[in-house]
């Protein structure tokens, strides 16, 4: 159990008591902030080092947090707090990863690299890609190779395989990819153990079970390894459901630190390549707690519903999302195509874009920066003002676009006369108060 | 030190409610655990799957929904194809043609169709009634339907701020059928729609919530955490406002967004459309479900198929 500012005060040092050198007024002060997680213990100069890691130990964070390299990019593992998005956010997405076969040809599985390398793209200025490749084979004389194919991928690798003459070739071969080493189980835990920590690798840890799993993190933290990731390979669907929920509700709910780390769920064992079970489930570990997920494949199926799950489920949900200002053409629209104003709130953005595309009208979406709020909200905060709008189309718009049509949304009317008067070369309309008007608004806009 | 399962407190139950009579009756809720978590205690009705039924037909949809009723002109044969769809626990009857906008058929000729599925259906699934989103129409025609309907046990959605009196007063009350309560992702409105209704003298044991619905990556984030925040006020805090179980139309949503509509010819790097649409609706579905939806309306086999399996090995 994490230390209370109390607790932590009378561990400090009486001797020292109040000296102001941690930059706090007093120690009762500093030894609260410890408690909060607001400042580290080690600002305390004068703290014995034995109070040092009793402290550090009781307070650290439930749940660890790794870097992992995918190629060029990094991403963060673990360090969640809560176990439901609104009692605070979740801080580390889940990452995906498409798998490379030994069972596959070499045609086969240059086919799934095509495949999945080419889902690559950006919403809301996310790059959405499948940011690992995950490395399995029965055929001993393959595994190198296909780690250097992997790994010539730029992404982050992880090697599948419980032998350590196979791991230890592949982690020679491919050492500058930092992949990670999915394979520890309670047969081969210390050579595995030796070789990631070597290499500074992650280490992924096999166990059909919780009590294994458990008993196996104890042991590897004897070794004094706690660079894990915890695998869920099962062929059972309830069973790896039930270990990565245990797993995290334990570490948050129970402190216990053994199963502090992020999970590695293998969807793929679970599916028997039937693709819709597959998005069926990787819907299930995004929402339920999957640090990373294997895949056989990636493709836009899968992709564009998925990648659009994690951007929701992982915003912080006291941070709107938010579009980037700009002019977005619709439909093929030219620079004379009408104009339709509205803010940078990406729900907004999203709904009036997809009604104005469906009208099949050639037009130009204006994103204005509102704060990222909606429009009344921005509107009522003063974000979304004549006077903002008409600096926006003076400064951003004029220059690109020869049209002077620009429809406000509806809910906004009342600008209509001020805008009107600050934009004189401009004919300002009022659009419909709802999107689902925009559609017949913009049709019978152009016949007009 | 060994692992040690971790035993949260055992929370109040969500209520049950049976839709249909005899033996084609189903019965959602009645949990006191989170969704799928059946290591933490018994989930006596696992999540049910309606599908999706319109009385305009789905002619122009991708080929695994419109195949499923070619050749089929009539509602009640629709609904029985419908019915017939493997993982289907009810058949949702959407009476689009009653929209004033659109063909704006009388509540009178809408009730008379509702009865003809639900004399089709017989014995094989319970039925749910969705109207055409017109307040005032769909006031109106649920009158007329759940007069027709007597004794069937049918719940109707939806209930809105705007109408709930006059929906409440005749589904609920003088007809004893189930209300679908319906507001917008908000646990706050959700709140007070059930305690207006109940107040009407509606037992809440016969609400059903719909408390808003979202395609994955369209403000989903909302729905997810309104029905997880509902989830918890109910099970945790008791809060017997807020108890009853949650139905989420996915497929009116999932089946409208660009991801399940842009043609391949349009965006040739996305592939196949229907595939891309039933991706959508499954990913959503399973998300709304693992939330706390007790029920989810659907559209294509494929969909249901997948989410049914998924159900059943989470059992």
């Amino acid at each position: 159990m994490a230390l209370k500012g109390i607790d932590i005060f009378k561990l400090l040092p009486k001797a020292h008591s109040n000296c102001k050198e941690c930059g706090n007024p007093t120690c009762m002060a500093f030894a609260m902030k410890v408690a909060q997680g607001a400042v580290d213990i080690t600002k305390c100069p004068h703290v014995s080092s034995d109070v040092l890691d009793k402290i550090s130990e009781s307070n650290a964070p439930p749940m660890k947090s790794f870097t992992v390299k995918a190629g060029d990019a990094e991403y963060k593992l673990g360090g969640e707090t809560v176990l439901f998005r609104h009692e605070k956010t979740y801080v580390s997405k889940t990452l995906y990863a498409f798998s490379l076969y030994g069972c596959r040809t070499d045609e086969e599985n240059d086919a799934v690299i095509k495949e999945a390398t080419g889902v690559d793209y950006n919403r809301i200025g996310e790059r959405m890609y499948a940011e690992f490749v995950n490395v399995c084979t029965h055929k001993d004389e393959e595994f190198v190779a296909l780690a250097q194919k992997g790994a010539s991928l730029n992404r982050g690798v992880i090697l599948s395989t419980h032998k350590i003459e196979l791991a230890t070739a592949a982690v020679a071969a491919i050492k500058d990819a930092k992949p990670i080493l999915n394979g520890a189980d309670k047969d081969n835990y210390e050579a595995f153990s030796k070789l990631a920590s070597d290499n500074g690798l992650l280490l992924g840890v096999n166990a059909p079970t919780l009590e294994e799993m458990h008993e196996l993190v104890e042991k590897l933290e004897a070794l004094g390894n706690k660079n894990l990731i915890l695998t869920v390979d099962t062929h059972d669907i309830k069973t790896a459901f039930e270990m990565n929920v245990q797993i995290r509700r334990s570490a948050l709910l129970n402190k216990d630190s053994q199963f502090g780390y992020p999970t590695l769920v293998n969807v793929a064992g679970l599916t028997k390549g039937d693709v819709n079970l597959e998005n069926a489930l990787a819907a299930l570990f995004t929402v339920k707690y999957g640090s990373i997920l294997i895949f056989d494949t990636m493709d836009y199926a899968k992709a564009l519903a998925l990648y659009g799950l994690r951007q929701n489920i992982y915003t912080d949900p006291q941070k709107p999302m938010r579009q980037e200002v700009g002019i977005y053409p619709l439909n093929k629209g030219e620079a004379d195509s009408p104009c339709f104003i509205t803010v940078d709130f990406a729900l907004t953005y999203f709904v009036v874009s997809g009604e104005l595309e469906r009208s099949g009208v050639p037009c130009n979406l204006l994103i204005c920066d509102a704060g990222g709020y909606s429009v009344l909200t921005s509107w009522a905060a003063g974000k979304f003002g004549a006077t903002s709008i008409a600096k926006f189309i003076t400064e951003e718009v004029e220059p690109k676009l020869s049209s002077r049509t620009l429809v406000l949304p509806g809910k906004v009317a009342v600008l209509k006369g001020e805008l009107q008067d600050k934009l004189p070369g401009w004919k300002v309309l009022v659009g419909p108060n709802e999107a689902v008007a925009v559609v017949k608004f913009a049709k019978e806009l152009v016949a007009a | 030190m060994a692992f040690k399962k971790p035993t949260p407190k055992p929370g109040a139950a969500i209520n049950e409610v049976t839709l249909g009579v005899g033996a084609n009756a189903v019965t959602l809720g009645g949990e006191s655990v989170l969704p799928f978590y059946s290591f933490d205690g018994t989930i006596p009705n696992s999540p049910k799957i309606g599908i999706e039924v319109s009385d305009l037909g789905f002619a122009d949809a991708v080929p695994g929904i419109a195949g499923l009723y070619a050749g089929i002109s009539d509602t009640a044969e629709a609904a029985k194809a419908a019915a017939a769809v493997p993982g289907v626990d009810f058949v949702c009857l959407r009476l689009e043609s009653a929209d004033p906008n659109g063909q704006n058929r009388s509540a009178e000729d809408c009730a008379a169709t509702a009865k003809a599925v639900s004399d089709a259906l017989g014995d094989l699934k319970p039925l749910v009634i969705i109207g055409c989103k017109n307040n005032e129409k769909d006031a109106q025609v649920f009158d007329k339907a759940a007069a027709a309907l007597e004794g069937k046990n049918v719940l109707f959605v939806a209930a809105k701020e705007e109408n709930y009196k006059t929906v409440a007063a005749s589904v609920g009350l003088a007809y004893n059928q189930k209300v679908g309560a319906e507001s917008s992702v908000d646990i706050n409105l959700a709140k007070q729609l059930n305690v207006l209704i109940t107040q009407m003298g509606v037992s809440g044991k016969n609400v059903v919530m719909n408390v808003g619905q979202a395609a994955a990556g369209y403000g989903f984030e909302y729905v997810y955490s309104t029905i997880d925040r509902i989830k918890a006020a109910a099970q945790n805090q008791n809060d017997t406002t807020l108890q009853m179980p949650i139905f989420t139309p996915v497929s009116t949503e999932t089946w409208g967004v660009k991801e399940a509509t842009a043609s391949s010819e349009d965006m040739p790097d996305w592939g196949d459309v229907e595939a891309r649409g039933i991706s959508m609706e499954i990913q959503t579905a399973v998300s709304v479900l693992t939330a706390g939806s007790n029920a989810v309306m659907l559209r294509h086999p494929k969909s249901i198929e997948a989410v049914s399996a998924l159900i059943t090995a989470l059992a």
